[in-house]
């Protein structure tokens, strides 16, 4: 699995709450087989002013002037400034592969839904839970400085802004410890293979029905 | 010690081992399977060359995907006509040959969606865990499961090792006393349990549904209720085991027979939250308070009564609340203080794995039998949740009756709950839908979504405009 260890740059302002997955990713982008190639449609219904179709070229599509991801000084963002719930609604873990395909390495919201978050964890990429009044902070900060920047440091659980303040964040230590190895979760599971299996053969004398 | 809650019950049963970080291996009975969210899984499976631990725990079936018309669909596969929807399906195919996983294909009589046929089977069982890469897996807490939607990654990891790393989630305890007025269904009780905790309300819990009005509910009632809770933020919704959820699984093809059945029936008895048990979050309704419900809004949150109007941004006091209102208002096209009765209808869709059982199509076809589809309604679609639900109406005569009032009687699939296939919205058009998410696009670009109960829907769909169901009389 990818790493994320350190990473700094533009913050992208998303002023909006509750963004759920088909926001993220519409659905007729989910007819493809592959994990990739997902990026040219992040939010596509919001950042093109058409109707998107998958395996389309979308370099001369209308681009929607208002929509954050199209205007100039936030080109080339690897931070995502989110608000409460974010990506919320379906399963689908293409949320995550456009995000990450499109460049996105980190995601700061006061709040995120459960599945989203954990899917995030499986693509390298850092879901960070901040209190609300600074979430608001940073959003005022990201508009009024155009080239606004964080530096987010895995290891210590920091993110340093430019103004030199250093903000500290939680992270639950397994998943810090698979992010910042880059390690494969299947393999660490298979490492208590003969626990599963013992598991496995008291549960089918208990309920032999689950097994037929 | 205060005693366990149904959802301690099932994480205890199922615990493999608690691992030193915090986390938890957690022993996975069941996984659902699907065309969408699949092919990476199996594709990662292939590149470490791995094979499924237990292939037999595990059921497939094409359904976001699949086209609804009977000129698609009479001829199986290769009768899809999108050549990238037919690859994903095709993929699905292949893979469950390869991993050895059974499938109910798409001409296979017991086909539909994945979380229709699997309690319409008996394949799902009280106390299981069941997993599957779909957010509405919360369905089968129904009966008594402990069931959630994963992303592909652990779809994978499931196929790989049976089990999932989880973290235990918080108790919740939502109770609706009393009981539902008539007219008043399972989609109307758990919009309003939605519109009352919020999208986020059951963030990091799993929710128990409970309390007199919920015991009342049929199977397919709370399979409705706990379909949506992942609307509410809570990965999963449960509902504890009684005589009703016995009586729905025997005789089922997959339940067990014999002396497995009483063996299982006399475990499932215990799958209830004790009398002393905690939670760590109660909420109450009142059964007798709720009414129909109509979402006006963009996300399952926003719903009103049908006699209600659209809210005014402007009376709401917390400013991004405020700003989601009028976002959701400009989307939706809608005037504050309309009333919600006045909203006019263009498409009309009664399906999804929130309402497309038997009981809907029944509830929907009493409303519209001897009516006429109103004349402003360019669409009305009626598209049953599985193979045998469509076959069971057309014994009672149900597609007849839909038919004959001007709606499209449709073959089974997700259709346009995420349009992913051909039926979907055009930009702009007002859709009453059974399902369970109107948010932007959801339903087709530009479309605009109601939520509401098949009863509800088809009152609409016969008005051409939202009315409350319980005014017209029923033949
Ligand atoms: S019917 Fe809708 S919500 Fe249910 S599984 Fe299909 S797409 Fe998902």
């Amino acid at each position: 699995m990818k790493k994320f260890t350190q990473e700094k740059g533009i913050v992208i302002p998303l002023d909006r709450a509750n963004v759920d997955t088909d926001y993220i990713i519409p659905k007729q982008f989910l007819k493809s087989i592959k994990r990739t190639g997902f990026g040219k449609n992040l939010f596509d219904e919001a950042r093109y002013l058409d109707k998107g179709l998958p395996d389309e070229d979308c370099s001369d599509r209308p681009l929607n002037p208002d929509f954050v991801l199209n205007q100039a000084r936030y080109q080339g963002g690897r931070i995502l400034l989110a608000r409460e719930n974010f990506g919320c609604g379906s399963s689908r873990e293409h949320a995550p592969w456009a995000l990450d395909d499109y460049g996105i390495r980190c995601i700061i919201a006061p709040s995120f839904a459960d599945i989203f978050f954990n899917n995030c964890f499986k693509n390298g990429i850092l879901p960070i839970v901040l209190e609300e009044d600074i979430v608001d902070i940073l959003f005022e900060e990201t508009a009024a400085n155009e080239g606004y920047e964080l530096e987010i440091d895995l290891a210590n659980q920091q993110i340093l802004k430019p103004d030199g303040e250093v903000l500290a964040f939680d992270i639950e230590p397994s998943r810090k410890k698979v992010l910042l190895n880059g390690l494969d979760d299947i393999s660490l599971t298979l490492q208590h293979a003969d626990d599963i299996k013992a598991f496995e053969s008291r549960w089918q004398q208990q309920s032999p029905w689950l097994f037929n | 010690m205060a005693g366990k809650t149904l959802y301690d019950k099932l994480w205890d049963s199922h615990l493999v081992k608690d691992l030193d970080d915090g986390t938890s291996l957690l022993y996975i009975d069941l996984q659902y399977i699907h065309e969408v969210t699949s092919p990476q899984a199996f594709e990662g499976l292939r590149l470490a060359k791995r094979k499924a631990w237990r292939s037999g725990a595990n059921l497939a079936t094409p359904d976001h995907n699949v086209p609804t018309t009977l000129s698609e669909r009479s001829r199986g596969v290769e009768g899809i006509i999108d050549p990238v929807s037919k690859i994903q399906v095709k993929s699905l195919d292949a893979n469950c040959l390869e991993f050895e996983i059974s499938e109910f294909t798409i001409d296979d009589p017991r086909h539909g969606i994945v979380h229709i046929i699997g309690p319409e089977q008996g394949r799902t069982l009280p106390g299981m865990t069941i997993v599957c890469g779909d957010s509405h897996t919360s369905t089968h807490g129904a009966l008594g499961a402990l069931a959630h939607g994963i992303g592909t990654s652990e779809v994978e990891h499931v196929l790989a090792t049976q089990t999932l790393q989880q973290r235990k989630a918080k108790n919740m305890l939502v109770k609706v006393n009393g009981r539902l007025g008539t007219g008043i269904t399972a989609k109307d009780m758990v919009l309003a349990i939605i519109g009352k905790i919020g999208t986020a309300g059951g963030t990091g819990y799993t929710i128990e549904f409970a309390g007199d009005a919920v015991q009342a509910l049929s199977i397919e009632g709370r399979m409705t209720v706990c379909n949506m809770a992942i609307e509410a933020g809570a990965r999963a919704g449960i509902v504890a085991v009684d005589d009703l959820t016995i009586e729905y699984l025997e005789g089922r093809p997959f339940a067990p027979k014999g002396e497995q059945w009483k063996q299982a029936v006399s475990a499932w008895r215990d799958l209830h939250s004790d009398a002393d048990a905690e939670f760590d979050k109660v909420v109450e309704l009142e059964g007798s308070e709720i009414e129909p419900q109509v979402s006006w809004g963009t996300s399952p949150e926003m719903v009103a009564p049908v006699n209600a109007r659209v809210p005014d941004p402007q009376e709401v006091e917390n400013a991004s609340r405020r700003g989601n209102y009028q976002q959701a208002l400009k989307y939706m096209g809608l005037e504050p203080n309309t009333p919600i009765q006045d909203i006019q209808l263009d498409r009309i869709f009664i399906g999804s794995c929130t309402n497309s059982r038997i009981e809907d199509l029944r509830a929907a076809a009493a409303v519209v039998k001897g009516r006429k589809v109103a004349k402003n309604i360019k669409q009305a679609l009626v598209v049953p949740g599985s193979g045998l639900v469509k076959a069971q109406a057309e014994h009672e005569g149900l597609d007849k009756i839909f038919i004959e009032a001007g709606l499209e009687w449709r073959e089974p699939g997700c259709s346009m709950c995420l349009a992913m296939n051909a039926d979907q919205l055009g930009e702009g058009e007002h859709c009453a839908s059974t399902s369970n998410r109107n948010f932007e696009g959801r339903q087709g670009f530009g479309g605009r979504t109601h939520l509401v109960s098949p009863a509800m829907a088809a009152a609409a769909a016969v008005s051409g405009h939202f009315v409350d169901v319980r005014t017209l009389d029923l033949n």
